[in-house]
Formats: C-alpha cells, sequence, structure tokens
C-alpha cells in the first residue's frame, strides 16, 4: 500500500442539543492512500458528510470534535489554528457538494466567485485570475468558458453548475478532494459525465479522492477503497473488490441483498428488516445487532474493527474467536452472476 | 398484455401555457407530454422511465387529471375519463390512486393515521362506517405497520415508515390501478427493498396493476413487465422490460442504460457520452427530439418526426421504437458521426442547441 494522505483514528463529533450528547461520528477510523479514492458509503444519518465537515473543520455548534486524530499529510488537522485551516480549505483539500445551486452565490458570477480563491490562495490580482479561471472551465468541459466566465449560477444548467463547482474546488489543484454525493441531484447520462470527469482530472492532478455517497453503483465504478459507515462506525474497510465479491459485515450483506439491479435479472429483493436505531435508542453493544440476522449473545458487547487475514477491516464477532453463534455462518451466499 | 386493456391512453398532449409580456398573455407553452399513446393490462406493471422534464410525472397527473390534459383520451376499463363531470371523477379516483415521491410532503401533519385512512374511506364511501375502524386494522397489518401506531402523527414515523401509511391509504379504497410516482426515490435502499416486496406482494395478492414513474432503472427492472421510455415528452421506445434491458434499440434508450454505474468493480461498462443538456421543452428540436444530442442524426432526423413502429423482427409484438434508422444502426449499416466514449471531447463540440443560445448571447 502506497502512503496514506490521510489518517484518521477514532474520530469522534458529537452534537449537544438540549443536555444530550447525540454521536454522529462514534469513533471512525481510516485511512486515504496517496493518489487513491476513498468511497464512504452509508444511508442516510449513517455519519458520512458529518465525517468529511469534520476533516476540513467546518462543524459548528452545537456541533463538536470530542476525540480522535486527523493526520494529513503529518499534520494534525484537530489541533489546528483557524488561520491554518483557511489556508488549507479550498487550496490543499477542498470540497464538492451535493447541491450546485445552494453552495454557489447566485448574486456573484462565476468568474467572480473563482477568483476570489485566486485572490486568497495565490495573491491573484482580476486580470490573472480571470484567466485562470477561463482554463479551468475549459478543463472541466464548459463551452465556450470566455463567456460563460461572466454568467450568473442560475444561467447554467444543473450538470453544468456541478462542474463549475469541481472547477471552483480544483482551482488551487488540492491534494485531497471531497466529493459530498457529488452527482446525487443530477440525472443519470449527467452523473455519468461527471464522475468520468472526476476520474479523468484525478489523474491529470494526481489528488486523492474521498467519495461520499450511497449508490454502491458509483462506488464500484469509481472507488480504490471503502469504508462503510453504520451509525457513526466504520464497519467494514475493504478494496473495492473485496468488498464486492466477498463482503463480510452482515450490514455490507443487507445493503448489497437489497440493491435492485439494472445489469441482471434478480428473483427477490432481501431486505435488511427493521429501521436505523434512533440515536437515543442506540444499541451500547454492535450498532446494527437489532436487525442482524446472526446476531448473537455476544453482541450485546461493541466488536473492534479487527484486521482480517485478506488485510481489511471488519466490525463483527462473527470474524473473531470469541464468536459464540453458529460457527462458520455463510454471511453472504448470492451468486453474483455477471 | 390482456386482450382489453385496463388503461388506455391515446395521442396525450399536456401543455403548460407560459404568461407573459403585455397584459400577462399566454406566450408560449412547455409541451410536456406531447401526444404519446399507450395501455396497460390488467394486473401488469408498466414502468415509464427518463430524465427530469422528459414528461413521465406529467403523464401520471394527467391520467387522473390531476392536471388537466390539454388534448387525447383516456380509457379506463373502457370508461372515457376525460368527459367524465367532477363527481364522476370523484367516483372514478377510488379505482385509480396514487402514491407519491416525498412522504412527508404528502400526509397531512396534523391527522393521525386513522384520520388520514378514516377520511378517504369516508370520501370514497367504499366501506362502511361501523367497519371502517375494522379496515384500518387490517390495512396497518397489510403494508407492515404495528397496531398501536394507528392513532400516531406523520412525524413519528420514520421515511419508510410515512411511504407505508402512503400506501395505506391508497389501497383504502380498493384501488385496482395505483400510480407510484417514484414512490421509492427518497428512500434508503434497505428500506427501499422492503417498500418493492411490499408492492409485488400486494400485487400478487390483490391483482393490482400499476404504472410505475421512476428515473431508477434498477427499480424499474426489478419491478416492471414492460416499460416506455421518455424524451422530450415523446416515446422513444417500449417494450417488455427484458428486451428493453438486453436489447435496446433507440440510441437515447442505450445512452441512458449506459450511464448507470454498475455495482460489480470488476465490470466496467462500455459507456456513452451524451452531447450537452436536455433541450427545454418550450421550443423543442423539430423531427426527431433527441437528434440534437444523437451521434446518429442525419437531415432526415432533423425534419421527420420518427413513429413509434415495431422494427425489430425478432422482437415484434414486444419492443416498438421512434428511430429512423434503428434496425440500420442495429445491422450496423449507420455509423456514429463522432466517438461517444470520451467526455470532454464531446462536450467541446456542442449540440445545435447550446449553439443558438451562444449566437442570442452574441446578438445581446
Amino acid at each position: 500500500m502506497s502512503e496514506n494522505i490521510l489518517d484518521i483514528k477514532d474520530l469522534r463529533t458529537s452534537f449537544f442539543i438540549e443536555g444530550n450528547e447525540v454521536k454522529a461520528v462514534d469513533g471512525v477510523t481510516f485511512q486515504v492512500p496517496e493518489g487513491k479514492t476513498l468511497g464512504i458509503v452509508g444511508e442516510s444519518g449513517s455519519g458520512k458528510s458529518i465525517t468529511a465537515l469534520s476533516i476540513l473543520q467546518l462543524i459548528e455548534r452545537p456541533g463538536k470534535i470530542v476525540g480522535g486524530s486527523i493526520n494529513f499529510k503529518g499534520e494534525e488537522l484537530t489541533e489546528s489554528k483557524n488561520s491554518r485551516m483557511r489556508d488549507i480549505r479550498g487550496n490543499e483539500i477542498s470540497m464538492i457538494f451535493q447541491e450546485p445551486m445552494t453552495s454557489l452565490n447566485p448574486v456573484y458570477t462565476i468568474g467572480q466567485q473563482m477568483r476570489e480563491s485566486y485572490k486568497i490562495h495565490q495573491g491573484l490580482g482580476k486580470k490573472e485570475g480571470t484567466k485562470r479561471a477561463i482554463e479551468m472551465l475549459e478543463l472541466v468541459g464548459i463551452p465556450s468558458p470566455a463567456k460563460r466566465v461572466d454568467q450568473y449560477p442560475y444561467e447554467l444548467s444543473g450538470g453544468m453548475r456541478q462542474r463549475v463547482m469541481i472547477a471552483m474546488a480544483l482551482a488551487c489543484r488540492p491534494e485531497l478532494l471531497i466529493a459530498d454525493e457529488p452527482t446525487t441531484a443530477l440525472d443519470v447520462t449527467i452523473q455519468a459525465q461527471i464522475l468520468e470527469l472526476i476520474k479523468e482530472l484525478q489523474n491529470e492532478i494526481g489528488m486523492s479522492v474521498i467519495m461520499i455517497t450511497h449508490d454502491l453503483g458509483v462506488v464500484a465504478e469509481t472507488c480504490d477503497y471503502v469504508a462503510v459507515m453504520y451509525c457513526g462506525k466504520v464497519v467494514e474497510y475493504a478494496d473495492v473488490e473485496t468488498l464486492f465479491e466477498n463482503p463480510k459485515h452482515p450490514y455490507t450483506v443487507g445493503l448489497l441483498n437489497s440493491l435492485p439491479r439494472h445489469d441482471i435479472d434478480q428473483d427477490e429483493l432481501i431486505p435488511i428488516k427493521g429501521n436505523v436505531p434512533a440515536p437515543d435508542e442506540m444499541p451500547t453493544g454492535c450498532r446494527f445487532a437489532p436487525r442482524c440476522p446472526h446476531a448473537s449473545d455476544i453482541c450485546s458487547k461493541l466488536p473492534g474493527l479487527e484486521t482480517q487475514e485478506d488485510g481489511n477491516d471488519v466490525r463483527c464477532w462473527i470474524y473473531t474467536e470469541e464468536w459464540d453463534g453458529e460457527k462458520g455462518v455463510a454471511v453472504y451466499d448470492r451468486e453474483t452472476t455477471t | 398484455m390482456t386482450e382489453k386493456p385496463l388503461l388506455k391512453i391515446d395521442n396525450l398532449k399536456q401543455y403548460f401555457p407560459i404568461k407573459g409580456g403585455f397584459l400577462g398573455r399566454t406566450v408560449n407553452h412547455v409541451k410536456a407530454v406531447d401526444d404519446i399513446s399507450f395501455a396497460i393490462g390488467k394486473g401488469e406493471t408498466v414502468s415509464v422511465v427518463g430524465e427530469s422534464g422528459c414528461g413521465k410525472s406529467t403523464t401520471g397527473r394527467a391520467i387522473l387529471r390531476l392536471d388537466e390534459p390539454t388534448a387525447g383520451k383516456v380509457e379506463f376499463e373502457g370508461k372515457d375519463v376525460l368527459g367524465m363531470s367532477a363527481k364522476e371523477m370523484r367516483r372514478m379516483r377510488s379505482e385509480m390512486q396514487i402514491i407519491f415521491q416525498d412522504p412527508y410532503a404528502s400526509l397531512n401533519p396534523r391527522k393521525t393515521v386513522r384520520q388520514t385512512l378514516n377520511e378517504a374511506m369516508e370520501i370514497q364511501n367504499v366501506v362502511p362506517k361501523k367497519e371502517r375502524n375494522a379496515r384500518i386494522v387490517e390495512l396497518m397489518e397489510t403494508v407492515g405497520l404495528q397496531k398501536h401506531q394507528i392513532d400516531r402523527f406523520p412525524h413519528e414515523f420514520s421515511g419508510g415508515q410515512r411511504q407505508r401509511v402512503g400506501i395505506a391509504r391508497a389501497l383504502s379504497v380498493n384501488p385496482k390501478l395505483i400510480i407510484c410516482d417514484e414512490a421509492v426515490s427518497a428512500l434508503d435502499v434497505s428500506i427501499q427493498a422492503q417498500v418493492l416486496n411490499l408492492l409485488k406482494r400486494l400485487q400478487r395478492e390483490m391483482g393490482l396493476t400499476y404504472l410505475f414513474i421512476a428515473h431508477d432503472l434498477g427499480v424499474v427492472r426489478h419491478i416492471s413487465d414492460r416499460i416506455i421510455v421518455m424524451y422530450l415528452g415523446k416515446i422513444v421506445e417500449m417494450g417488455e422490460t427484458k428486451s428493453i434491458f438486453e436489447n435496446p434499440q433507440h440510441p437515447y434508450t442505450k445512452a441512458l442504460l449506459s450511464a448507470i454505474p454498475v455495482p460489480n468493480p470488476k465490470k466496467k461498462a462500455e459507456r456513452i457520452f451524451l452531447r450537452g443538456d436536455v433541450p427545454s421543452p418550450i421550443d423543442p428540436p423539430t423531427g426527431c427530439r433527441f437528434h440534437t444530442r444523437c451521434p446518429f442524426a442525419t437531415d432526415k432526423c432533423r425534419t421527420e418526426v420518427p413513429l413509434l413502429e415495431e422494427k425489430d423482427e425478432i422482437y415484434k409484438d414486444k419492443h416498438s421504437v421512434a428511430c429512423h434508422y434503428a434496425l440500420d444502426i442495429q445491422q450496423g449499416k449507420h455509423k456514429p458521426k463522432y466517438n461517444m466514449t470520451d467526455v470532454r471531447k464531446n462536450l467541446d463540440e456542442e449540440g445545435m442547441d447550446n449553439k443558438s443560445k451562444e449566437k442570442q448571447l452574441e446578438n445581446a
């Protein structure tokens, strides 16, 4: 494995609401190898977006990072000063959000918004900034960039806006790009364009990417490694091929089994029973135990994220010596026809 | 398909006026649905797919007359729906129900589940008053909700549970047809699977017919018997599910299918990138509406509107397509004008519509 550009250990981010602590991110550990793409998957409320915001120290009150470490190229971000974080944001680490219309400022032109980043991070003037903005728009495949640069966000289509967001995020050639559901609001044909674009630019600039998504198809196509999150914890961390071929955690298996596929025929979907537990009803042991088809007595205790023989990590008692349920249980027994 | 369809749509058109200018006159129309025809047999699940703005939701709403269609014919069990009076239509709606995408917005937050279900039955008067409570309990069980949740308000339920309440409400009046307008799109995949399985089970048990409107092609493949592909208010392709997925004929359907990410890291899809964006439905392209983004387009495509026809001999009666060159493309006689697998190159060469926009900009 190559060097890790980002190393997160036991990150904890909580929200303090009316005297209660809601643990949105509850001990998250993962690494982003340099030049690679890490996917973070999970359903709504699993803490994927809060993890991303924590990396950039963008958590606002009543939220707070209460523990753990975020190591970016040897630098500890949880201890960084605000001024240092401002240097990092948009320069060394950039982020693209789901909804391009709400993350672009409607009363400034595309050019004005892009120049801001050049001015702050590189001290470029108006003329030079505009030139660089046009180059960047061209890079992301926006037709006639010299005209578009003076237009307002409302004059662009959804796909075009997301391209502008990418151009802005990549303006300073960041080393790490965090893409939070970058294509969820877009149609599939536009999604295909945007994902391909991110991949091509990644190769050109040589950056690492964190791709946050709930779409397992997007994960399979764009990621090298995957962290599966459930209720604020990473339950499985694996390379993408292993994750799809030999998923270990019952939650990962549940996700794959409930996914309706367009590429193969399926008789029946096997859903995960029940619902995600509410924050105030969170089980103290394995968070997934109440919905898990294999749950046993030991699952009332919290399992650790243990590294397996194949080098991947899984947080489940089944793969430990202490397992007291059925031995050799076939967690994943679905045929994956291709 | 059965001999006599349950629902038959003929030449349905839905134009929305654009008001503007002096005195707020109608200056133009958004042609949301422009002359479409199809039929659904009893017990069938037919899906309408396409990207945003293709007219799929408008079609569903027009059938129920939630928006009054501009022209065309809607027949339900041989009865002319569009000719009905408001009173007849209200009665009709007990046979045709709709489930909406957003279970948060489509339930009244100030009514409990019991009140919501009671209201539907009261309006349609399908169940005698005395039996309504028993029926509500039965409905709750049918959709997999607990008895003790009957007197709860919508905010006390999760998204998946709310969608179940929406389904229970639709079922409460014993409909024959349910239009599911993106009914599972807002749900997480594990919950989505629960609701899809529920819809399938209800269909088996009650012989329901579904018109499924969705953009997720995985969901569509799983649930449908037949599929209708729409683009800019027109049907471009229609056929049996297997046939559409395994042997798509229209260049748009091919691009749409190739664009979906495959949840299998070892299988990288050969991707077709469409250039540009969907043109405006106010002033849609002449001839074939897809010609501005189609690599196979010729002068004929720019002037002549292709008809929805059965082209492929093997799939006769099962699969029709609206493309002048469907057969020629399939047999390799008609080649694309440019490479469709390079994303940025195609974006630089603009579609017709973009060019005309640029011209307008220059003039201004």
